[in-house]
């Protein structure tokens, strides 16, 4: 073996360039400095208000700004400012839970799909077409609405309506990947269809799945808050952006900042996770290595 | 006229990457004899395709011929405008690639696609065009010409595409053909045809082929020149029954020595040590000292220039007399 | 590395597979299933073949042959539509249990596909070693040390991930991994066509010295014929399908005796220069493997075909006094003047003189001294 084991030995700067380069993409790095602050916002409510958000104060109903309330006071003499923060708390926390479970389900779907084709490829996407062919509010308004509202039903829809773009996608990631020679290694390495799936195949697909999932937590708040609107998410008195926007929409001419405030944050959130979502297919697109 | 009908003159093309500047080719010059064939060979990132493309002003956007001639005829292509070049390309220089079904267009019939060159650059009507579109696949091989004019690519064999590149190549009556890998993606019965093909045609039309491939006996089949490149230079050019029998330049020996031979077992391969070097930072003086067997203090930092050796032949090698006397030790062997 | 060959059980060959056929549905989706619509490609169709123990074992054809999927049937990779393999005389089932699945390994063709990106060297050798249950627990990392050194690479390569690696140095690493599990066959299709040609020649001697140093059995599929030459003691010819001529090494390239075998030799390029005149070897294009002509499969572009040839199929069969020696053709070509085909074996050098056997690969060579 002497004439071989020379001369060979492993470049690292390739390692050492590539992880030196995730904060060098602007998009990710604007998203996650306005996340960083978003959930710094909400996290640290206490800290930033000593109002309790819920706490009516009839004396004082549609006050404008002032050194007592930051953003003045609604109809029934609340804290905009703390429920702004204590709403933005529970809107996030519901839209990440909610990504959660349709991403875990679409993906293991769709890589069944994927991986075996045939039948299995078969029943799943036809479910998949079926899903799709509704709109996306309609069928979570009409789901919510027969399952009654609350924070589950929110999440029993959208997972039921979600999981068709992970399948899909994880699917579509996984008939390119499984023609990779490193599969059919795997394969006659006399490796489990499982592990196959899951060691091999998953770790390099998934990235498409994250990508998306940055996008759909936009939509999930945007859902999450349409429902709030229409009476049928978050229950009063919890306090949430969309039940802000639909309360505030009486007082539109008069005091408009009550609608546009908790507005403009979900803009800025769905903004914040939109870039991050950008900033990651840059970092991540094949070929970058 | 005499004298070359093409002419590299230290040619250098850089590309700019995120990495920093490649020197992609550096100070190339070369030759094309009228009527003659050149083989260019080289590993993948020696430079050998960047050159061809380099001839033909079809450099990818990133890269950019920074100095040196190219010259057809004696004109200099390298300053000329894009509608000048498209007045060159086709009539007086062709190109045949290594993938012809991405070269040719899936939704023209190949007839029309062999035909347009000369409706455009020859003022061809419509009807002779196509007539000379049939002769063309008549002449490069294409069984039942008349019918298959109205296929799509789709419908051929690789080896029939690359005669249909060949037609298209032929159809302006160029006076150079500069051919990129062309038979690299064919199967070896396809590539002795295409190869003989091409041979019969130079013979016949007196066209002259610029022939950049990695494969060795290709060369040596097709070609009466050989050049070598190695890290974007050239280091070895000459008549290829000359270089093949006395390579005078170690990279070239190497390459002769690390290939097995369907001719005659050899006891063991010898492979050349290490890997092609870095373009952005190549290694000072020799390109190729850090895998030289024969390399000495002076390779490290002299770069050696193309000399001319007796017999049309040039080495860049310092130590090039060390390299013809190991070669002749083999051979005697 | 310690002798990990199982011990030669049975003095039949290692592998022998009968009446192989692997087909794929072209255009088949389930709906075309149901209506019985699809169009079966017969990529491999009725393949006899035999390995034996130590010997390298060639397979070669261009591209649709058949080459690459006979390679995967041998591996268990693509399920099999007739025929069996046996090992040692086992028959194996349709689906290979896992201690079989391991006695035949395979690296393949593009060492930048066959290397998972997101798995260092170590995990996918620990993975193998540990599903197989190969060297015990405490052992892994030091048989995975072991390994690395066996292909003539560095400790350093273990926590590396395959894009820090050039394209030799993964076909490197992909060696390893088809050795981890101490396969009885190592298959190795195409394994160094996707790399540069001064790399080629490190891999071609690796095999070779594994194969002396492990006494492995080796099926190199592959479309040159000069690597074949190099490497192999037999080889087996391919076209469309079936395999159509198998000799020794020496006297295949000496005396063929099917006219796609000579076309074949005749068609490779040369290093003699001037050697590009006259006629192709082989003329025409080899039909599609959805249409195969009837009778000789060949027939289509044989210079000699006749009329039998069109009604009836070859076997493949041997002359007398060269057992070893089988082509499927009516009228096999003779040698060619000045080779009998009893000499043609003797005047090449040791790698590939004997038909088969351990013996073969235990003659290693001198160390050439114009290396130096």
């Amino acid at each position: 073996m002497s004439a071989t084991t020379a001369l060979v030995t492993v470049p690292a700067e390739h390692a050492a360039r590539r992880k030196a380069q995730w904060y060098r993409v602007p998009a990710l790095m604007a998203g996650l400095t306005l996340l960083v602050i978003i959930l710094f916002m909400v996290i640290g409510a206490p800290l930033l208000t000593s109002h309790n958000p819920d706490v009516q104060d009839l004396n004082a109903i549609l006050g404008g700004p002032s050194s007592q309330h930051l953003l003045g006071t609604d109809q029934l003499g609340r804290d905009t400012w703390s429920r702004l923060l204590y709403g933005g708390r529970v809107d996030l926390q519901v839209a990440f839970i909610a990504v959660l479970f349709p991403f875990v389900l679409g993906t293991v779907l769709g890589s069944l799909a994927g991986y075996f084709g045939g039948w299995a490829d078969l029943i799943i996407m036809r479910v998949v077409d079926i899903v799709v062919a509704f709109p996306f509010y309609v069928l979570i308004i009409a789901l919510v609405f027969v399952l009654g509202p609350g924070e589950s039903s929110i999440y029993i829809a959208i997972t039921a309506v979600g999981w068709v773009s992970y399948a899909r996608i994880v699917r579509g990631e996984i008939l390119i990947a499984k023609r990779q020679e490193y599969v059919l290694a795997a394969q006659s390495g006399g490796l489990s269809h499982l592990r196959i799936m899951g060691r091999h195949l998953l770790p390099n697909v998934i990235t498409q799945g994250i990508i998306y999932a940055m996008s759909d937590i936009v939509q999930d708040i945007l859902a999450i808050v349409t429902l709030s609107y229409l009476g049928l998410g978050i229950q009063p008195p919890t306090p949430d952006w969309g039940t802000m926007i639909a309360n505030g929409q009486n007082f539109l001419t008069t005091h408009w900042e009550l609608t546009t405030i908790p507005g403009l944050a979900v803009v800025v959130t769905g903004l914040a996770l939109s870039l991050i979502g950008d900033g990651l297919a840059d970092l991540l697109r094949p070929g970058q290595s | 006229m005499t004298g070359p009908v093409l002419e590299v003159r230290d040619l250098q093309v850089q590309i700019h990457s995120r990495r920093g500047v490649v020197r992609a080719v550096d100070g190339v010059s070369l030759e094309v004899p009228r009527g003659g064939a050149v083989g260019l060979v080289g590993e993948s990132g020696s430079g050998k395709s960047m050159t061809l493309r380099s001839i033909l002003g079809v450099l990818p956007p990133e890269a950019k011929i920074t100095a040196g001639q190219v010259l057809l005829d004696g004109t200099d292509l390298v300053p000329l405008p894009t509608s000048a070049l498209n007045r060159i390309r086709g009539p007086k220089l062709a190109m045949i690639f290594q993938e012809p079904m991405s070269a040719l267009n899936p939704v023209m019939r190949v007839g029309w696609q062999i035909a347009e060159g000369p409706q455009v650059h020859l003022g061809f009507s419509r009807s002779r065009a196509a007539e000379r579109a049939v002769e063309l696949m008549y002449r490069v091989g294409i069984p039942d010409p008349e019918r298959r004019f109205k296929a799509y690519p789709h419908e051929f064999s690789g080896g029939m595409r690359q005669r249909v590149m060949i037609a298209i190549a032929l159809s302006c009556e160029p006076e150079v053909i500069l051919c990129d890998e062309p038979t690299t993606a064919l199967d070896v019965t396809i590539q002795d045809q295409i190869l003989r093909l091409l041979a019969q045609l130079c013979q016949e039309s007196g066209v002259s082929l610029l022939f950049v491939t990695h494969d060795l006996p290709v060369v040596a089949q097709l070609c009466q020149e050989l050049a070598v490149m190695y890290g974007g230079q050239l280091v070895e050019r000459g008549p290829v029954a000359d270089v093949f029998s006395q390579p005078s330049h170690p990279y070239t020996l190497g390459l002769l020595r690390s290939a097995p031979d369907v001719e005659e077992v050899r006891d063991s391969l010898v492979p050349i040590p290490g890997s092609p070097p870095s373009l952005i930072s190549p290694p000072a003086g020799c390109r190729f000292h850090p895998r030289c067997a024969f390399a000495e203090a002076d390779c490290r930092q002299t770069v050696p220039p193309l000399r001319l050796l007796s017999s049309g032949r040039a080495t860049a090698c310092l130590h090039h007399e060390r390299c013809l006397e190991s070669a002749r030790a083999e051979a005697a062997r | 590395m310690t002798d990990n060959r199982a011990p030669a059980t049975a003095d039949g060959p290692l592998l022998s597979a009968t009446g192989l056929s692997v087909g794929f549905s072209v255009g088949g989706s389930v709906v075309a299933k149901l209506r019985h619509e699809e169009r079966v490609l017969r990529a491999v169709d009725g393949v006899d073949l035999t390995i034996d123990r130590g010997e390298a074992l060639a397979l070669v054809g261009e591209s649709g042959s058949g080459k690459s999927t006979l390679a995967r049937a041998l591996t268990g990779l693509v399920p099999l539509n007739a025929g069996q393999v046996a090992l040692d005389g086992r028959v194996m089932g349709k689906r290979r249990s896992r201690a079989d699945q391991r006695r035949v390994q395979m690296v393949f063709q593009d060492p930048y596909s066959s290397l998972n990106p997101r798995l260092t060297v170590a995990g996918m050798l620990h993975e193998l070693l540990r599903v197989h249950g190969i060297v015990p627990r405490a052992e892994v990392d030091s048989y995975s040390r072991e390994l690395i050194g066996l292909v003539g690479l560095t400790d350093d390569a273990l926590p590396a991930y395959p894009r820090q690696f050039s394209g030799g140095q993964r076909q490197r690493v992909a060696i390893a991994r088809a050795l981890a599990l101490r396969p009885d066959l190592l298959v190795a299709d195409e394994p160094v066509s996707a790399l540069d040609v001064s790399v080629q020649a490190t891999i071609l001697n690796l095999l070779q010295e594994l194969r002396s140093e492990l006494g492995l059995t080796l099926l190199l599929i592959s479309h040159n014929l000069a690597v074949v030459r190099h490497l192999c003691d037999r080889v087996a010819v391919m076209y469309l399908g079936r395999i159509i001529e198998v000799a020794p090494t020496a006297e295949l390239y000496a005396a063929p005796r099917h006219p796609y075998t000579r076309g074949l030799l005749a068609a490779i390029p040369r290093m003699t220069p001037g050697t590009g005149e006259g006629a192709p070897a082989v003329t025409g294009d080899p039909p599609s493997p959805l249409r195969i002509p009837a009778g000789c499969r060949f027939r289509t572009r044989c210079p000699i075909a006749q009329e039998r040839c069109a009604h009836e199929d070859p076997e493949l069969t041997a002359p007398a006094g060269r057992p070893a020696h089988l082509a499927a053709c009516h009228f096999p070509l003779d040698p060619p003047p000045g080779v009998t085909p009893g000499t043609a074996a003797s005047t090449t050098t040791a790698s590939t003189a004997s038909t088969a056997g351990p013996a073969a690969a235990s003659a290693k060579e001198e160390p050439s001294p114009s290396q130096s």
